[in-house]
């Protein structure tokens, strides 16, 4: 055994996992593709600086992180876990591993995909992804650039890009028009949460302020020959043609399944968001004995409540390995019990607001980028008798290529469920496998074990 | 397309033509940086793309860099005289010099 407890990912719920552990004499082993902490949200922000109390907070706890004594290693990237506690990793071109008592994976969100035609030319990329050359390169959009989609961090990522000086064409509001009645219902309870709503708003009217165009649209589309040159929508009941470099896609974020589905920990179905979650306890414990996870990977609650889960995880791991009684351990997750509920009293509202829709794209839309599987061939599979993802595979290559059904996944289970006519958690998801990342048999001759 | 007033005191090579970054840039934000919207293009139909999700996940971003095939750019910092190639198709195998007999 090598450590008490191995951590993959150092985002808010990782980094307050790590320090909440340590606190209790856990040796502590964090595991991060970047270079530095903070995760998506809090990315390179050690370098940027803060720039509100929200970024102030946040460098509070990446400072209390890097001194809480965890091992530190970064850049390193995960391509498997093992049910007995043991992580592979790869750090300067060499396999790694290490065995820890518990693994605590804090892996957190990707966006869902959004395939629409033409969404594999070079020129349309993701609002996460335009949000990460913002936070790590100082981008910002500078012409002919469109933002679609759905969800908060749409709003969020067009008010820094118009505060870092960038130009925005417009906005598409590709969201369900009927969607924010249904979310009606949610919002006594949301205004437990009315800091975070105001935000909402406030984000809104800036952009409204900057005098960037909030267009409500369907039917999207990104047109070009060898880069993105003009998209068409319909809005207002007309087809509208405009001139575009850059499309930027969002439709919310979904938990990373590729670890807990290839160590085969039991997933449910999130009705409200759509999507596939690993089943947990009350302290992140999966279905696989020394394997946990928290944060926004368990489900979609943002970055504070993520932190709080991270920090109860914690706890009861510290329990587990015998440091803290089953009465110390109480009394500490009951105050981030309360926070946790304040966090996500926002949730069903938010989940309501920006309900995800069915993707049903075109026929000759690209579903799986890495291998160019279309839509039809998809249905057409279907057709002939394929059941679920895994299938699939056979009968198309979908889901086969290097990025292993992340980016086809959710899609592919939807064409198939609705072209089967059966609810969509029916569909059998792919099964990923380890390595859940490329690993070269150099990186491998060159493993060396123990941190 | 995404583009930034200060260029950097960094000089990385796409395709042997000599382009500026900054500390603290991965490949792919430096060449989106230089307007380079494409790193490779695709093994089925010799589509072009480039960086799409910048963290990781897509694959889309992957290159050729300092002769290394099928690199992620999003996931790799630059350094100074770095030289990166458009991936054209799947990569190659570095074969040794006796296979070739």
């Amino acid at each position: 055994m090598d450590c008490d407890l191995i951590i993959v990912g150092a985002g808010p719920a990782g980094m307050s996992a790590a320090v909440e552990a340590r606190r209790h004499g856990v040796s502590v082993v964090v595991i991060d593709e970047n270079s530095a902490p903070g995760g998506r949200i809090w990315q390179a922000l050690e370098a940027r600086g803060a720039k509100d109390d929200d970024d102030a907070e946040a460098l509070d706890t990446i400072r209390a992180f890097r001194a809480c004594g965890a091992e530190l290693h970064w850049r390193s990237a995960v391509w498997a876990i093992e049910a007995n506690g043991t992580a592979f990793w790869i750090e300067n071109a060499t396999a790694r591993s290490a065995r820890a008592q518990y693994v605590l994976l804090a892996t957190g969100t990707t966006e869902r995909p959004m395939p629409i035609p033409g969404w594999t030319l070079p020129g349309v990329m993701t609002v996460g992804a335009a949000q990460i050359a913002l936070k790590t390169s100082g981008l910002v959009p500078i012409d002919a650039t469109w933002i679609a989609g759905q969800g908060p961090l749409l709003l969020l990522y067009t008010v820094q890009a118009l505060r870092a000086g960038g130009r925005i064409a417009g906005v598409l509001d590709l969201s369900d028009g009927a969607a924010p009645l249904r979310a009606l219902r949610h919002l006594p309870r949301a205004l437990n949460a009315a800091g975070e709503l105001a935000k909402g708003l406030a984000w809104r009217r800036e952009i409204s302020r900057a005098g960037v165009p909030w267009v409500s649209a369907t039917n999207l589309r990104a047109i070009g020959e060898n880069h993105l040159q003009r998209i068409r929508f319909r809005a207002a009941a007309r087809e509208r043609d405009e001139p575009a470099s850059l499309l930027l896609l969002h439709d919310g974020v979904i938990p990373s399944v590729q670890i807990t589905r290839a160590l085969g920990c039991a997933h449910e179905w999130d009705g409200a968001q759509r999507c596939w979650k690993p089943v947990t306890d009350a302290w992140g414990l999966t279905s696989v004995p020394r394997i946990l996870i928290t944060g926004d990977g368990a489900g979609v609650a943002g970055a504070a409540a993520a932190a709080v889960s991270g920090r109860t995880a914690a706890l009861g791991i510290a329990y587990r390995l015998g440091r803290i009684a089953a009465a110390t351990r109480d009394a500490l997750a009951t105050p981030l019990r309360t926070q946790h509920a304040r966090h996500r009293a926002i949730r069903p509202f938010i989940d309501a607001l920006y309900a995800p829709r069915s993707s049903q794209p075109h026929d000759t839309t690209i579903v799986c980028r890495c291998e160019e599987v279309t839509a039809a061939q998809i249905r057409k599979a279907a057709q002939l008798g394929c059941l679920g993802c895994n299938q699939l595979k056979a009968f198309t290559r979908c889901g086969m290529g290097p990025c292993q059904g992340r980016m086809c996944g959710t899609t592919a289970a939807e064409v198939l469920a609705t072209a089967r006519n059966v609810p969509v958690q029916e569909i059998e998801p792919y099964r990923t496998r380890f390595p859940t990342r490329p690993v070269t048999v150099g990186e491998l001759a060159a493993m060396r074990s123990a941190v | 397309m995404l583009g930034r007033s200060a260029s950097g005191s960094l000089t990385i090579y796409f395709e042997g033509h000599a382009l500026t970054a900054r500390n603290g840039d991965s490949v792919a934000a430096a060449l989106l940086a230089n307007k380079i919207a494409v790193t490779r293009v695709t093994a089925p139909s010799g589509s072009p793309r480039g960086p799409f999700c910048m963290m990781g996940a897509c694959f889309d971003c992957v290159a050729i860099v300092d002769g290394k095939p099928a690199v992620q750019t999003c996931l790799t910092p630059v350094r100074n005289g770095m030289r990166i190639e458009r991936q054209k198709g799947a990569r190659e195998l570095a074969m040794p010099a006796w296979t070739a007999t």
